[in-house]
């Protein structure tokens, strides 16, 4: 059922090279009120390696797409809105993946700091590990990460994840002092069992800093966009997820993870 | 003074200043909104009855009845009453709750066709009455010469008070309350004694005229209270008479005039100073006041004007614009948020949304960050308030201004505006390519020139072009002004309101532009997209063929939104060419109430790919579905145009739906303040918020029996869906809902 993704990334994204690090940017979205603290500024990386059955933004994946800019490019545009920010807002990365341009988000997240802006990376914890992942952290405030799925097999079957990445990304934000909110989306049939939000909240119990627990639950308002790239979307025949059974569902976090 | 017992300074006793008297005595409150107290029995029953009848007004077509045997004005009706054992406020407009008066000084022919429309003959007593009499409206047309005729049918002009009162003036209605109408006659008195000093020139004569009228009309105010059995010559010794003498000012004010927008003012913190003496004296509790506001805003809620049809499909809901303006800080930084700031608000939970009175927030950065999450509160659940930049009018107006209509800030007492319509700048593109021609009529309306020759459009040649007519539009409309105003104050002056002003008053002249955003992105189509033009049979360009990408006004492109702000510039530049009546100060807004989609009817197709009879975009807002770079993009835009140049009011319309908000309620009322914040930092003037579904208003649209108060913000006020036009609706539901989630 899941998507097959391939290439890395062109431009210099994952290189240290002389020249101004580029990233391909998808789009940028003036603002986010759902996507972290406060107000966020999101900008959209272009590509992905994940693949999820039920990925809402299937025209992020292609790693050669989107629009080539340097960081200070994008910082520019960011602080357009530096005063809608308040004292909880601030840059939202998300994608596509942002760990598979780690240095070039790293260093945004550098110029962002420096103008006193918050930084959030919404990952799912794959396409980066190692040194250039620690080195990406050590720039974050909060990073929203994305649990897909609670088990090794579900990764497998519905997405090119695994489980065990997104756990060693937990285990390297909570080490550098990251605050973390979980996100997961509740989809009918797959990821709504019980046992899953208790698996969830398992995973939760193991890191540090995690603050928040978030069930999103599962629409189908991207049909248009896979039906506008010619792909036929997995999960076309899966019901939406009524937001009173993800609230339902809510009621199994623990207070501690609902602030 | 017994009235005054505690209350501190003295600059205000020796003066009319109103202003000192509040910023002696004000109570900053910083803290948050549970010390509010709900309806009481007794408000909840005659809100109850006040629902029942605008229900029944509803079902009666808009109008629930019409008085045709008198002319509206003070003393011409008995007293009137909603409860007369139960209303602690009382005062009607005429004899009967939501019973219309006629007003045929703005002009005759407008009072008989809105009886007509509604199923009434105009009495032959007030025909008799008015036929040696002459109107504003006589004035106006005895004067109008072919140029103004034309421009006005063809719609380049619209909504000129030509035929109805002018409206944008706030009588200081806190006066009658803080001295008694005594005090103010003889004040009157003195000014007109004072002025003997004067050269006897014609603006001499003219004012002591005025202040004859003023005088006379104080004096019919103290006696339309006393038809009430109050006597308001003294000043008001408690909570209940402060409101009640001030609604007798603001009442005397609608029942003589029935202009364009009749506010209120800023009276809350003012009431406020009154409702804490009695409070500390034990006279009431905070039951009992909320009690008094709410009988007070009930009687707001009713006022009503007679208009005509066509009136309404310019302004739609039967507006009155009873704008309360509320908050703000005062000059030396403490904060003029007070109890009854929350109290007023409060009256939106207490007898439910309302779109009147039009409660406008005056926000600061320094607003207390309580305040600010109440207001935030009141507008995720009621979507009923507006919010205007008080940091960025405080330094021009000082602390103690209102607004007028929407979104026109006055210091109150003194200044007043002249007010009137829009100049349609979309049309004036297109007039200018077709040199003088409407593209509608086919008719020549400004002077001619050839038709536009080249195929295709250049930059240069159009924005010269657009030189030439932008000077003989704005001199045509200027002129248009100054004859309206000449007549307004001979045949229908403002004598109870001007009664309430300072003698020596500052004068605005405001004008308007329609259309700001199609003209932008037209311009920006010209100038970054290769736009060819398509003429009927006559050569008159009727259509364009744009290929190409353009920059589109509201995704903070400094490429189209810097159009737009040089667009407003030069038309502000060109108005002053032309001296205005009474020298006033020329000033500009953008802002269209929902005049846009009529404005919308009357223009061909634009080179921005509109069609001839779209709508336009409200107010400042970019047009629908074009801002695609999120809401903060699109706020950007906007809060590039300068206050400076339209010192009249920058109004902007944002709805973004709850998902998009915020997870929790919690989030989403902070997420406002945020972006509130944010926006008015950048210099933005005004901000209506409305935080719903578009899937709530559709549902509306189809089924209005299941949201009879169901209260939205459209450009500059608010208004019951209900009340608009089923083209309204669609055009409402059609505008951009920010919905990233």
């Amino acid at each position: 059922m899941k998507t097959e993704v391939s290439g890395s990334m062109s431009v210099n994204a994952g290189d240290k090279s002389e020249a101004p690090l580029k990233g391909r940017i998808h789009s940028i979205m003036s603002m986010g009120g759902v996507d972290g603290p406060g107000i966020r500024c999101v900008v959209f990386l272009q590509g992905c390696p994940v693949g999820c059955a039920y990925c809402h933004n299937p025209d992020t994946w292609n790693t050669n797409g989107g629009e080539v800019l340097s960081a200070a490019e994008v910082a520019k545009k960011v602080l357009r809105y530096k005063t809608y920010f308040g004292k909880d807002g601030g840059i939202t990365v998300s994608g596509g993946e942002p760990l598979m341009q780690a240095p070039f988000v790293t260093e945004l997240f550098e110029m962002m700091r420096a103008e006193g802006v918050s930084t959030c990376l919404d990952t799912s914890g794959h396409g980066c590990a190692g040194e250039k992942l620690a080195e990406l952290l050590s720039n974050t405030d909060i990073t929203l990460c994305d649990v897909k799925f609670t088990s090794e097999d579900d990764y497998r079957r519905y997405s090119n994840g695994s489980l065990r990445v997104v756990r060693n990304f937990l285990e390297e934000a909570s080490k550098a002092g990251v605050r973390i909110w979980l996100r997961h989306v509740v989809i009918p049939g797959i990821t709504e069992d019980e046992d899953d939000i208790k698996r969830l909240v398992e995973i939760a119990e193991c890191y540090k800093g995690i603050e928040r627990i978030e069930l999103l639950p599962f629409h189908k308002m991207c049909i248009p966009k896979y039906e506008a790239l010619g792909i036929s979307f997995p999960l076309a025949d899966v019901p939406e997820c009524s937001i009173s059974r993800a609230n339902e569902l809510g009621g199994i976090i623990p207070e501690k993870y609902r602030k | 003074m017994e009235a005054w017992n505690g209350f501190k300074g003295t600059k205000w006793k020796d003066t009319i200043d109103v202003r000192d008297f509040i910023i002696n005595n004000h109570e900053a409150y910083e803290g948050d909104g549970s010390f509010l107290a709900g309806a009481t029995e007794r408000t909840a029953k005659l809100s109850h009855k006040l629902d029942g009848l605008f229900e029944l007004e509803m079902r009666f077509g808009g109008v629930l009845d019409i008085d045709t045997q008198h002319v509206t004005s003070l003393l011409n009706y008995k007293p009137g009453y909603l409860d007369k054992e139960n209303e602690l406020i009382v005062g009607l407009q005429t004899d009967r709750p939501l019973r219309r008066g006629v007003n045929p000084f703005g002009g005759l022919n407008m009072t008989r066709k809105a009886c007509q429309a509604y199923g009434y003959e105009l009495s032959e007593k007030v025909e008799e009455e008015f036929l040696y009499r002459t109107t504003h409206n006589d004035g106006v047309f005895r004067v109008y010469n072919d140029v103004i005729r034309k421009a006005r049918h063809a719609g380049i002009i619209t909504g000129l008070p030509d035929a109805y009162g002018r409206g944008r003036i706030i009588g200081d209605y806190r006066r009658v309350a803080l001295y008694g109408v005594d005090r103010l006659i003889e004040e009157k008195k003195k000014d007109k004694e004072a002025l003997a000093e004067n050269p006897c020139d014609a603006e001499t004569i003219r004012r002591l005229e005025e202040l004859y009228q003023q005088i006379n009309f104080l004096g019919k105010l103290k006696d339309m209270a006393l038809l009430y059995e109050i006597d308001i010559s003294k000043p008001a010794t408690d909570s209940k008479e402060a409101v009640q003498w001030l609604y007798f000012g603001y009442l005397g004010a609608i029942k003589e005039q029935n202009g364009a927008a009749m506010s209120l003012g800023r009276v809350s913190t003012f009431l406020d100073i009154y409702f804490e003496r009695d409070l500390r004296e034990g006279r009431y509790d905070e039951s009992g006041i909320q009690e008094i506001i709410d009988d007070f805003v009930m009687k707001l809620r009713m006022a009503r004007h007679l208009r005509t049809p066509e009136y309404n499909e310019l302004f739609a809901g039967d507006p009155m614009w009873i704008t309360e303006s509320v908050g703000g800080m005062a000059l030396d930084g403490s904060t003029l948020v007070s109890k009854t700031s929350f109290r007023m608000l409060n009256t939106l939970y207490t007898l439910g949304p309302s779109a009147e009175p039009n409660l406008t927030v005056l926000w600061s950065k320094d607003l207390p960050e309580a305040f600010k999450d109440f207001c935030a509160k009141v507008s995720c659940d009621t979507h009923a308030i507006q919010y205007e930049n008080d940091d960025l009018m405080r330094p021009i107006y000082g602390d103690d201004y209102g607004i007028a209509c929407c979104v026109s800030a006055m210091r109150l007492g003194k200044d007043m505006q002249f007010f009137g319509a829009r100049a349609n700048l979309a049309k004036l593109l297109l007039m200018s390519l077709n040199g003088g021609k409407d593209e509608r009529y086919e008719m020549q309306i400004g002077p001619e020139m050839p038709v536009y020759e080249d195929e295709y459009l250049d930059y240069d040649k159009v924005t010269e072009r657009m030189n030439f007519y932008r000077d003989w539009l704005a001199s045509t409309y200027v002129k248009a002004m100054n004859m309206i105003h000449y007549m307004h104050d001979k045949y229908a002056y403002e004598k109870t309101q001007m009664a309430l002003h300072d003698t020596d008053v500052h004068r605005y002249m405001a004008f308007g532009v329609a259309g700001l955003s199609v003209l932008t992105d037209s311009l920006s189509a010209i100038k970054y997209a290769k736009v060819r033009v398509i003429r009927d049979a006559n050569g008159l360009i009727k259509d364009f063929e744009t290929v190409g990408e353009f920059p589109c006004y509201g995704n903070d492109d400094d490429r189209a939104d810097m159009i737009a702000v040089e667009q407003t510039k030069l038309f502000l530049e060109a108005l002053k060419k032309t001296p205005t009546y009474r020298n006033a100060e020329h000033t500009l807004s953008v802002l269209t109430i929902t005049s846009n989609v009529m404005y919308g009817k009357k223009t061909g197709n634009t080179p921005d790919g509109r069609r001839a009879g779209e709508p336009f975009a409200p107010g400042a807002n970019p047009m629908h579905g074009r801002d695609k770079n999120g809401a903060l993009a699109s706020l950007n835009s906007v809060s590039k145009l300068s206050y400076k140049t339209c010192k009249d009011g920058i109004s902007n319309t944002f709805s973004i739906i709850p998902a998009a908000l915020g997870h929790s309620w919690e989030e989403r009322r902070s997420n406002l303040i945020n972006i509130l914040d944010g926006y008015f930092a950048r210099g933005a003037h005004h901000l209506n918020v409305n935080v719903l579904d578009r899937e709530l208003l559709i549902d509306a649209m189809e089924n209005p029996e299941k949201y009879p108060t169901l209260t939205i913000r459209v450009s500059g006020y608010a208004v019951l869906f209900n009340k608009l036009t089923l083209e309204q609706k669609k055009e409402v539901i059609s505008r951009t809902f920010h919905e990233g989630v």
